[in-house]
């Protein structure tokens, strides 16, 4: 399953890379929105992005809301935002543009875990009893 | 350095008290969980602390150091799999089964800070209409009064509701408090705290349909397992069901309690005259007052 991490820092989209490889995940990067949106051009089979919010050229929710008019009802791809933004409103927000999980920063990796978990996409390695 | 015959003071009282039992390889633990408790009681040591324990009889001190040596690790819809077998079949057959008093008990017996009871109150909310009419009570009992103190405010950290619990659940059910969270009324208000040392006589509980008796069991010897558990099936309604941790089962216990395996995990329930152990079930059910043959 192909995951494309969406974020200006390196060193998180290293982290998020090494979780989401243990999960099963074949990942992707992109450092801001408008490259996402490249890489979803070129790879359709993305079912999963994480998404940071504050970013260079095109930010969280200008993506959300450029992938929105594309996703139409559809909710794929599936969309975790992760993000140091930890206001409520905020968070309402994203959900309100589409994103389906919510991840406040800092996080660990069960955290991201267990929210996959939520939407079903906990991966093949992650079955556990 | 905490002495040998100190160490094994602490786990004495520990075990007197709640029934859980430590070995050597958890010095570092009590080490650090009890330095804090020494230095603010005045103490010089860990060492200081036990001796004092032991010259002088002070039920406040003892509880906090019992209170200190307990794991209380837990977090929203821990593990998930329970929660998904209370809303599909749980649930369901109570519905079924209790139609008449449209009245359903459930007990967290060890519920820790109140992630587990909180869990559970939310489901119940968002089952809504299905339960339109009914009364769910929702019990939760610790020996821990920090815990339970900490479970009352339902106030969480950053981290901790982000542990198992979805963002829906956190918008709809939680209020921002500066760099914490706190549970609307709505929910804190279906669960009703209080202390409990399952070690004692557990009647105040009443009857209950479900138990959650999750992450406990673990940390008590077999006899004490035993004795725990017969006195909570006890309580358990004939179309009752208990649940276990993730890691816990009854295997090797003498109870009323039949395994029930679901592609979701396991759960136990009250066996019934005419399914299997009938030997324990029939006299069980009799006294009762509940055997219809
Ligand atoms: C690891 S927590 C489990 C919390 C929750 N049930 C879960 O699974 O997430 C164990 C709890 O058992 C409580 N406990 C320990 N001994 C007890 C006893 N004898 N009676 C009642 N509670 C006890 C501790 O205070 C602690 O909060």
């Amino acid at each position: 399953m192909k995951v494309l991490v969406v974020d200006d820092s390196g060193p998180i989209r290293k982290i998020m890379g090494k979780m989401l490889r243990r999960m099963g995940f074949e990942v992707l990067e992109a450092c801001h929105g408008k490259e996402a949106l490249v890489q979803l051009e070129k790879h359709p089979d993305i079912e999963l992005l994480t998404v940071d919010w504050n970013m260079p050229e095109m930010n969280g929710i200008e993506l959300l809301e450029a992938m929105k008019t594309k996703r139409g009802s559809e909710p794929k791809p599936t969309i975790v935002m992760v993000s140091t933004e930890n206001e409520k409103s905020k968070i309402v927000r994203a959900m309100s543009k589409g994103a389906n999980e919510y991840i406040m920063k800092p996080f660990t990796e069960e955290i991201l875990t267990e929210k996959l978990t939520f939407l079903g996409m906990g991966g093949s390695k992650n079955d556990k009893r | 350095m905490i002495s040998k015959e100190i160490l094994t003071y602490f786990f004495s009282i520990l075990y007197q008290e709640s029934g859980l039992v430590l070995d050597e390889s958890k010095k570092y633990l009590i080490e650090t969980r009890l330095e804090p408790i020494a230095a603010q009681e005045g103490f010089e040591s860990i060492n200081a602390l036990g001796r004092a324990l032991i010259q002088k009889r002070s039920p406040i001190l003892r509880q906090k150091v019992v209170d200190a040596m307990t794991t209380n690790e837990t977090y929203f819809f821990r593990d998930q799999r329970p929660f998904t077998i209370m809303k599909e079949e749980v649930f369901p057959a109570l519905i079924k089964a209790k139609e008449k008093s449209k009245q359903i008990h459930i007990w967290c017996a060890a519920s820790s800070t109140g992630q587990e009871p909180y869990s559970l109150a939310m489901m119940v909310k968002e089952m809504g209409p299905k339960l339109a009419g009914w009364s769910v009570q929702i019990q939760a009992t610790d020996i821990s009064e920090d815990v339970l103190k900490k479970a009352r405010l339902g106030i969480y950290s950053q981290h901790e509701v982000q542990r198992g619990l979805s963002t829906p659940y956190l918008l709809r059910y939680f209020t921002q408090k500066g760099l914490t969270w706190q549970l609307k009324p709505v929910i804190r208000d279906m669960v009703r705290f209080r202390r409990l040392n399952l070690l004692s006589n557990l009647s105040s509980v009443g009857d209950v349909d479900v138990v959650f008796c999750r992450n406990i069991l673990i940390y008590f010897d077999s006899k004490t397992k035993q004795n725990v558990i017969a006195r909570i099936s006890d309580l358990i309604t004939p179309e009752g069901v208990l649940f276990l941790g993730g890691s816990e089962a009854l295997m090797g216990i003498k109870s009323s309690l039949t395994r029930i395996g679901t592609a979701q995990g396991s759960y136990y329930k009250k066996s019934t005259p005419n399914k299997g152990n009938t030997e324990k079930t029939v006299p069980e059910l009799k006294r009762r007052g509940v055997c219809q043959t």
